[in-house]
């Protein structure tokens, strides 16, 4: 719950603008960058994103060695990935 | 040995415990509580007690949102559950916290609708699937999660829905952080301070440990390298007479936080006079619950919660490990009749808790060596 993963913003919801679709390890979903207003990420932008929300951005430098240690933590990631892929936010 | 040089640049992590090392004063000892969970099960993933010299001990807080929960407010959640009409909703990790009797997973399989979601946004989703149903999402975290239920009440009632509500558990870190530094038990160092929640709340609300209580604190990401610069960051203040906060992971970190998230906590949360922690016990103002002015949104208000107060279980030692006070295995029902498989204590559940992480990653390592210390002490 407490972890950060990092997707990249692929492209915004017109009329919506909090929420864009982003990539997270090859998964596509919706989230929330509604806390992100003071500055919008822009789609190829990486964000880091906590339940369904951006939290905050990051560069892609980060955002791949943040994967890279998410991918060797293992179960709690996938676990992580696999509820992100049930979730349908809109 | 086998996780210990598992992960990328183990040779910049031996070059910065020998820095580490050549700081300790002989004779000293230090001790460096790491305020978070997810810093926790990086620290017992990757061994990184082995980089340490014996001096330096590294002491678990009580940053693991699910392990502070008590069981009372578990039980509280299931009765919340169990009247009619009411869909649950909640956090994985939730799932399997044990209330006096029995976890959500065990209400559910009674045939309680507990459904666990990745967003609380999901749940606004089952709302509107199931207007003739009422949608209870149980909110619990601390500040790196309470801006997304801050956001969910938002769009709840722009979308005005009428049958969404929110059990709030959402805890702040200072006043945690605040009853460890009154706690008698611990003699503490320095602070590796939480990464995500800081995300949130900025550095600066950890200034009066540097300044009233003269420990340095240092904000830290959550791979190996970075716990282990913030510990030589930690050490080298110390060993200069400093104390002040400090920020290994400006990367993500801003120094004033996200203020959209604070903003939004504040238009649809307020703190509570008081909240009990497990193992902590009642803390001021350390928890937030739904602002009266989204009264129609908060479940407490909504529903009759029993309010339940319950014992940990006699055995369970969850309490004195959150503060740090005991280590994982020096419990006495540690990896017996406690396992991740049969949890009795909240620390043994989530990733995140001391517990689960010494036991699917610690015993592996040093730890072992430092079991059979402890045993013969």
């Amino acid at each position: 719950m407490c972890l950060g993963i990092p997707g990249e913003v692929i492209e915004f919801v017109p009329d919506q603008p909090d929420l864009a679709k982003v990539d997270v390890s090859g998964v596509r979903r919706m989230i929330n960058v509604g806390l992100l207003a003071d500055d919008p990420p822009k789609p190829g932008e990486w964000v880091l994103i906590h339940v369904g929300f951006a939290l905050s951005k990051i560069d892609e430098n980060e955002a791949a060695a943040a994967l890279q240690f998410l991918e060797g933590i293992g179960q709690a990631y996938e676990d992580e990935l696999a509820a992100l892929q049930e979730s349908v936010i809109e | 040995m086998r996780f210990v040089d598992e992960f990328r640049d183990a040779d910049k992590a031996h070059a910065l415990a020998a820095k580490i090392a050549a700081l300790c004063e002989p004779g000293r000892q230090y001790k460096l509580m790491e305020v978070c969970g997810g810093h926790t099960h990086t620290i017992y993933k990757h061994g990184l007690e082995d980089y340490l010299p014996e001096s330096v001990t590294l002491v678990h807080g009580p940053g693991c949102p699910v392990c502070v929960i008590p069981m009372g407010r578990v039980d509280d959640a299931i009765h919340l559950a169990s009247q009619p009409d009411v869909i649950m909703t909640s956090f994985g990790d939730m799932m399997r916290v044990p209330g006096s009797d029995g976890s959500f997973f065990d209400a559910k399989a009674r045939g309680t609708d507990i459904r666990m979601v990745y967003s609380p946004l999901d749940s606004l989703k089952i709302a509107r699937n199931n207007p003739d149903k009422r949608v209870v999402f149980m909110a619990i975290g601390f500040e790196t999660t309470a801006p997304s239920t801050a956001m969910t009440l938002l769009r709840a009632q722009a979308a005005g829905l009428t049958n969404f509500s929110v059990f709030a558990n959402h805890v702040t870190i200072i006043p945690a952080i605040k009853a460890i530094l009154d706690s008698p038990d611990l003699r503490l160092d320095g602070f590796i301070g939480p990464g995500h929640v800081s995300t949130v709340i900025g550095c600066r609300p950890y200034e009066f440990i540097a300044r009233d209580h003269g420990k340095p604190v240092v904000v830290a990401g959550f791979e190996p390298l970075d716990i282990l610069q913030s510990i030589y960051m930690l050490m080298l203040q110390l060993s200069q007479g400093r104390s002040e906060v400090e920020n290994q992971y400006s990367r993500v970190v801003p120094w004033d936080g996200n203020m959209v998230a604070l903003k939004v906590i504040g238009e649809t949360m307020e703190l509570r006079p008081y909240f009990e922690w497990r193992g902590l016990g009642f803390i001021s103002h350390s928890a937030l619950k739904v602002r009266d002015s989204y009264a129609d949104f908060d479940a407490e208000l909504l529903f009759d919660v029993p309010g339940v107060r319950v014992a940990d279980p006699k055995a369970c030692q969850c309490g004195e490990v959150l503060k740090g006070v005991l280590k994982p295995w020096e419990c006495k029902v540690f990896g017996t009749a406690c396992t991740p498989e049969t949890p009795i204590g909240t620390c043994m559940v989530s990733p995140e808790g001391a517990c689960a992480a010494y036991y699917n990653f610690g015993r592996m390592n040093r730890t072992r060596v430092r079991e059979a210390q402890v045993t013969r002490s």
